[in-house]
């Protein structure tokens, strides 16, 4: 794309922005204009771009998608289908906008969760603390752009060893057309806090739509965090996502990244270990098809001594898909006695079906024990054998070692009516007919 | 056991198998009647395992020559998925872990599908479980076997046990075990061994691919078969096993003749 669209699209993006009300916080309007500023030094990245390099979003700018209204008349019928029974905190965010009466939460004592406009006066010390503070943007547009849009968003506060047993679904529904929606997510879990988050992208019906959301984590000394993200857009839309987490003191994060929809999906998640022993452990699965491009960029930086991270990330590209991992780790030199491993595994079901795998490993440390492995392949023929010889038919066999590729890492969801859901997704996409 | 006029199972003439244009084996004759057991044995690379994968249909083999009868079936006709629907039955020496699929939906998945072809009824989730629970007893394993991914993280005798408990449910009219006993101590060998025991009857066959004589310790064949480069060199009863185990393999290629009195 030539620089000039660029620009023009930019700028047009900007001016939607003027109309919006000025927020009465002083360190939130300035946030925001300083994103405006970091908009427009930036450029939208191409494929020069190293980043970017497997991955063209020019497709991005040939529809004029301006910033989505709220949109009241929703009914909780249209969407409770997208509800988790045994998620019964539910912050749901319609095209980017918070819906007061489609959410829920069952343990208002013990969580701090809400729209952030709701909770600005009541926390304002400890989001102006946080907020921005984790996905920088100055590098960054998709992340300025959603910064300079910031309104609503949804902000979950663990307070100080408190476990939270239900968990807390963050639903973000589609239901309009031509429209770009900025969702925004801040966890923070304080000191010794136990929390399970689900993010969730999902539509309402097959539009043409981009979703550019940011998700900024942050867990305080002890502090466990399961984070599972299930991007299930439109296979239409645009998806672009930020997410950063910031680890203390002998933290726990897990997460879960599922990528199922969208034409053009990037989710960049950097997860930065800023002090002795804390870990993570970071699976993602990507299941795609016809000319889906699903591009997953993850950083792991390991910045203090006896941290651990394992990360396995799966793809599975039928068609003319294409997915890509960029799986980059540092050791940094004080981050002795790091415990680090990676794996790439990917299955392409057809031939004209791509991925790019490029695991990344930049360790400065010398007393760490770091794995890395990336496999791209068919399935195997002895997995295959082994199964027709139970009687199963070279089909059967096929779309099992499929379904099972996949469920793998789904088997991880810690939420049983979520893990249902995405297990009938796989099987859904994996069930071949005869070839 | 050895019946008389009890029904031939399998019928091996002259089979020949090569891979990647090496030939592997070399004419095998081999004919095993209904309730008995066959025990072959070998040093590595006589071409036991690979026997043992052309019976069950393995596609990296390509057949060169002879027939194998199964029944009223051309065996080479038939695709590998075939062959187990029709009771041919393979343990695996070394046996496939499937992440991410639970052992009891696999294992309902290949009963169900095996029990179709035979025009008999399906079992449903729970049916099954009371059903695999039972067959479980004979082999010792605990139920927590059911709900992990088949064959992942599994010991080297939890894989061989769950390889029984297939041979168990699929109820095959001939169990080829390949090299059942690698890897097994003491313990898991008798487990695995009395399953074995309790599975085989009058009416269907076993074929036991070892290298040692200590599995037919506890399984003990009516027929043992040596095989050397590709071809049975020789035939006896029980007590060739213990032979083999004092005097080793030399001999026989020295001195070939079929112990007396016994012929396959």
């Amino acid at each position: 794309m030539s620089e000039a669209i660029s620009t023009s699209y930019l700028e047009c993006l900007l001016k939607s922005w003027q109309a919006k009300p000025a927020e009465s916080r002083a360190w939130l309007n300035q946030l925001r204009a300083q994103a405006i500023d970091c908009v427009s030094t930036q450029k939208l990245p191409t494929k020069r771009d190293e980043e970017w390099r497997f991955t063209d979003i020019s497709p991005l700018t040939t529809l004029p998608y301006r910033p989505s209204q709220p949109d009241s008349a929703l009914k909780i019928e249209d969407v409770q289908h997208l509800f988790l029974d045994d998620a019964k905190n539910r912050l749901v965010f319609v095209d980017g906008h918070f819906s007061q009466s489609l959410s829920a939460i069952a343990e208002p004592a013990a969580l701090i969760a809400g729209n952030l406009s709701a909770l600005l006066s009541a926390q304002a010390s400890i989001l102006e603390s946080h907020l921005g503070q984790y996905v920088p943007f100055d590098h960054n547009v998709f992340a300025a752009l959603n910064t300079a849009f910031l309104q609503d968003g949804a902000v979950v506060i663990v307070p100080k060893n408190t476990v939270i047993a239900e968990p807390v679904h963050l639903l973000f529904i589609a239901t309009q057309h031509e429209v770009t929606s900025y969702p925004r997510c801040l966890l923070i879990g304080e000191t010794g806090s136990h929390v399970t988050l689900i993010e969730d992208y999902a539509a309402l019906q097959q539009a043409a739509y981009i979703t550019n959301s940011v998700t900024e984590i942050s867990l305080a000394g002890n502090a466990h965090a399961k984070h599972i993200r299930v991007q299930r857009e439109s296979t239409k839309a645009f998806h672009l996502a930020n997410c950063a987490v910031a680890l203390a003191h002998a933290s726990n994060y897990q997460s879960v990244s599922i990528s199922l929809g969208a034409q053009i999906s990037r989710y960049n998640l950097d997860v930065r270990l800023t002090d002795e022993a804390a870990e993570c452990t970071i699976d993602g699965l990507t299941l795609i098809s016809d000319r889906q491009l699903a591009d997953t960029h993850t950083c792991i930086d390991h910045a203090k001594p006896n941290g651990t991270s394992h990360q396995q990330h799966k793809c599975i590209a039928d068609d003319a898909a294409h997915a890509v991992f960029n799986g980059k780790i540092i050791v940094r030199p004080q981050a002795q006695r790091t415990n680090s491993s990676q794996s790439s595994r990917n299955l392409l079901l057809s031939k004209t079906a791509q991925v790019d795998t490029k695991p990344q490993l930049e360790i400065f440390a010398d007393d760490v024990k770091c794995s890395h492995g990336a496999t791209v392949g068919q399935l195997d023929q002895e997995e295959i054998f082994y199964l027709r010889s139970r009687g199963l038919s070279e089909t059967a066999a096929h779309n099992l070692l499929t379904y099972a590729f996949g469920a793998e890492i789904i088997s991880r969801i810690p939420v049983s009516s979520l893990r249902q859901q995405l297990e009938q997704a796989v099987l859904d996409q994996t069930q071949s007919n005869p070839s | 056991m050895i019946i008389a006029n009890s029904p031939t199972i399998l019928s091996v003439q002259g089979l020949r198998a090569s891979i990647n244009g090496t030939e592997i084996l070399k004419g095998i004759d081999l004919t095993v009647r209904s309730g008995e057991i066959h025990a072959i044995m070998g040093l590595n690379g006589s071409g036991k395992s690979t026997f043992a994968k052309v019976l069950a249909g393995h596609s990296a083999y390509e057949v060169t020559g002879g027939s194998i009868q199964f029944e009223d079936k051309n065996l080479l006709e038939l695709p590998p998925e075939e062959r187990a629907r029709a009771g041919l039955f393979l343990a695996f020496q070394y046996p496939i872990e499937i992440p991410g699929v639970a052992n009891t939906q696999f294992l309902r998945l290949a009963y169900n599908t095996v029990q179709t072809q035979r025009g008999k009824e399906e079992l449903d989730p729970l049916e099954f479980d009371d059903f695999v629970r039972e067959k479980m007893k004979l082999l010792e394993m605990k139920p927590d076997f059911l709900d992990r991914s088949v064959n992942e993280g599994f010991s080297g005798g939890e894989k061989k046990r769950n390889e029984i408990l297939q041979m168990a449910l699929l109820e095959p009219r001939l169990s080829i075990l390949d090299e059942t006993d690698s890897g097994l101590d003491i313990d898991a060998l008798k487990i695995v061994a009395n399953g074995v025991n309790r599975i085989t009857n009058k009416d269907n066959a076993t074929i036991l691919v070892t290298h040692y004589q200590r599995l037919l310790d506890y399984i003990v064949p009516d027929f043992v078969h040596v095989m050397q480069a590709g071809r049975i060199v020789m035939t006896g009863g029980k007590e060739l096993a213990l032979e083999l185990e004092t005097r080793g393999y030399d001999w026989i290629t020295a001195n070939k003749q079929p112990v007396a009195g016994v012929s396959a």
